[in-house]
């Protein structure tokens, strides 16, 4: 074992306790980290803002090599960041129309194909129970039924109908379960990562292997 | 008159515990583990396996990039996917591409970077590109899809992207052969619609767990040739490339810490039931 000699290793630890001591109850080194956090968190945006896009994509061209034109975008970012002078923050709105249109254009075709046509592609799989493939297609395709007859609220879910949006929540259900499974197993990471820090990174405990 | 207090059956007690002593408990079971490793099995799964077998198949000239999507409240679970296919793709000696969509990723993935690139004796710029992050999100995947050079300027260390002997013949779409993002959130969902949909891209993605049941539609479709699932995924591609890092120590805290939670599943509902009954 040998203890960390790095001062931003032991920060890195205190914050650590501080943010895992709301387990026990809130109280102030909690707050501090989550301010810090956020402190932080921005200016370190700022300045890779700043050195990797302002700098290389604005300031170069525009005062490098005279590409006057990306001043029109610079205007426009400039009406996005007026929002904050309550006199001015209406031009802030010719810059959401350009991020909404362009967004909305760009994204609902491609999204359409890749979200819908192409899994809707994806359901229409040969059927068979000769083999361990033909059998999971089958399970596909009673759950994708299923699922959507239990979305279909105009009809009631009675007899035949019902009973078919009844499979369907049991669909519904494990994909819930594994979802939940999988959550727990997200959390548990987190933590462990923390815990690695300590041991590695602080204590200095080797534990490879 | 004194009121006679009802005496708590041992399950009304346990039912009722303060839930900090699940909190010790977990911890403990979550940390003890690192220092008694039973060094069990991780095996990998099919979506795991697709996406190292890929590599394996790639030729020296072939460009990976590696999208490192993600900020410090999930990097324990994706930074071991990263360093574990970074690696991967130095041992392979294909050209790989290290990027971020998040403005925090570069921080992350830096000293992972270097790490491996000491251990593999590769060299910034010849053997791979370290290109930071670029704002933007969408447009970044767009336009690099069009022209990578032009998207990214100056890589993470501000040499200019044209001077990087790596990046030579790599251009546009055309030269990727594969686009692993990482993310813990929807980011798979941006290069999915604009890299892979209009230009047929290779892709691959390692996600939280949390949003890995989200992720196998896409894998079932063949939209994604594989997906590394949190943590587990991560000691999985560890398995692969026969490198025990990371992820797979935390494998084992992670297994402990399940058998408790199921184990105060099982008895939480043992006693629901049983009180439920009493009353």
């Amino acid at each position: 074992m040998q203890l960390s000699t790095n001062i931003w290793v032991w920060l890195g630890v205190f914050f650590t306790l501080s943010v895992l001591s709301f387990l026990y109850k809130d109280n102030p080194f909690y707050k501090l980290a989550e301010h810090v956090t956020v402190g932080v968190s921005i200016g370190y945006a700022i300045v890779l803002w700043w050195n990797l896009t302002v700098y290389p994509r604005f300031i170069i061209p525009v005062f490098e090599n005279g590409h006057f034109i990306l001043i029109i975008p610079a205007i426009l970012g400039l009406m996005m960041v007026l929002r904050i002078v309550p006199k001015w923050s209406w031009l802030s709105r010719y810059a959401i129309c350009f991020t909404v249109g362009g967004g909305a254009g760009m994204g609902i075709p491609r999204s359409m194909q890749a979200s819908v046509l192409r899994q809707l592609e994806a359901t229409m799989l040969p059927l068979s129970l000769n083999s361990a493939t033909g059998i999971n297609n089958i399970v596909i395709f009673i759950g994708v039924l299923t699922v959507l007859i239990y979305f279909f609220f105009s009809k009631e879910h009675k007899g035949v109908f019902g009973g078919a949006a009844k499979i369907g929540i049991w669909f519904l259900m494990v994909g819930f379960g594994a979802t939940f499974g999988y959550t727990v197993m997200a959390r548990l990471s987190l933590f462990i990562g923390r815990v690695l820090f300590i041991l590695q990174d602080f204590l200095g405990l080797n534990l490879a292997g | 008159m004194a009121e006679l207090k009802q005496e708590k059956t041992f399950w009304e007690k346990l039912v009722q515990i303060d839930r900090r002593f699940i909190y010790l408990i977990i911890a403990l079971a979550m940390t003890l583990p690192f220092f008694f490793q039973m060094g069990l099995p991780i095996p990998a799964t099919k979506e795991v396996k697709d996406i190292y077998d890929l590599i394996e198949t790639f030729k020296p000239n072939d460009v990976v990039i590696l999208s490192a999507d993600f900020d410090p409240s999930v990097s324990p679970e994706l930074l071991p996917m990263f360093d574990a296919m970074f690696r991967h793709c130095l041992k392979a000696g294909v050209k790989v591409i290290a990027m971020s969509l998040y403005i925090q990723g570069p921080g992350l993935i830096e000293p992972v970077i270097n790490q491996a690139a000491k251990d593999y004796n590769k060299v910034n710029g010849i053997d791979y590109a370290f290109l930071g992050w670029q704002y933007g999100y969408n447009l970044v995947v767009i336009n690099m899809m069009e022209n990578l050079k032009q998207t990214f300027p100056v890589d993470y260390y501000g040499e200019r992207t044209e001077d990087l002997p790596i990046l030579g013949n790599v251009n546009n779409y055309a030269d990727y052969d594969l686009i692993t993002s990482m993310n813990g959130s929807s980011t798979y969902m941006t290069w999915l619609l604009y890299a892979h949909e209009p230009y047929n891209v290779p892709m691959a993605c390692g996600v939280t767990a949390v949003s890995a049941a989200d992720v196998y539609p896409y894998i079932q479709s063949g939209q994604f040739i594989g997906m590394l699932g949190g943590l587990k995924g991560a000691a999985e591609y560890e398995t692969l490339i026969s490198e025990k890092r990371m992820a797979t120590m935390g494998m084992e805290a992670q297994n402990w810490a399940h058998i408790f939670i199921i184990l105060f599943i099982i008895i939480g509902n043992i006693g629901f039931f049983i009180i439920g009954r009493k009353k």
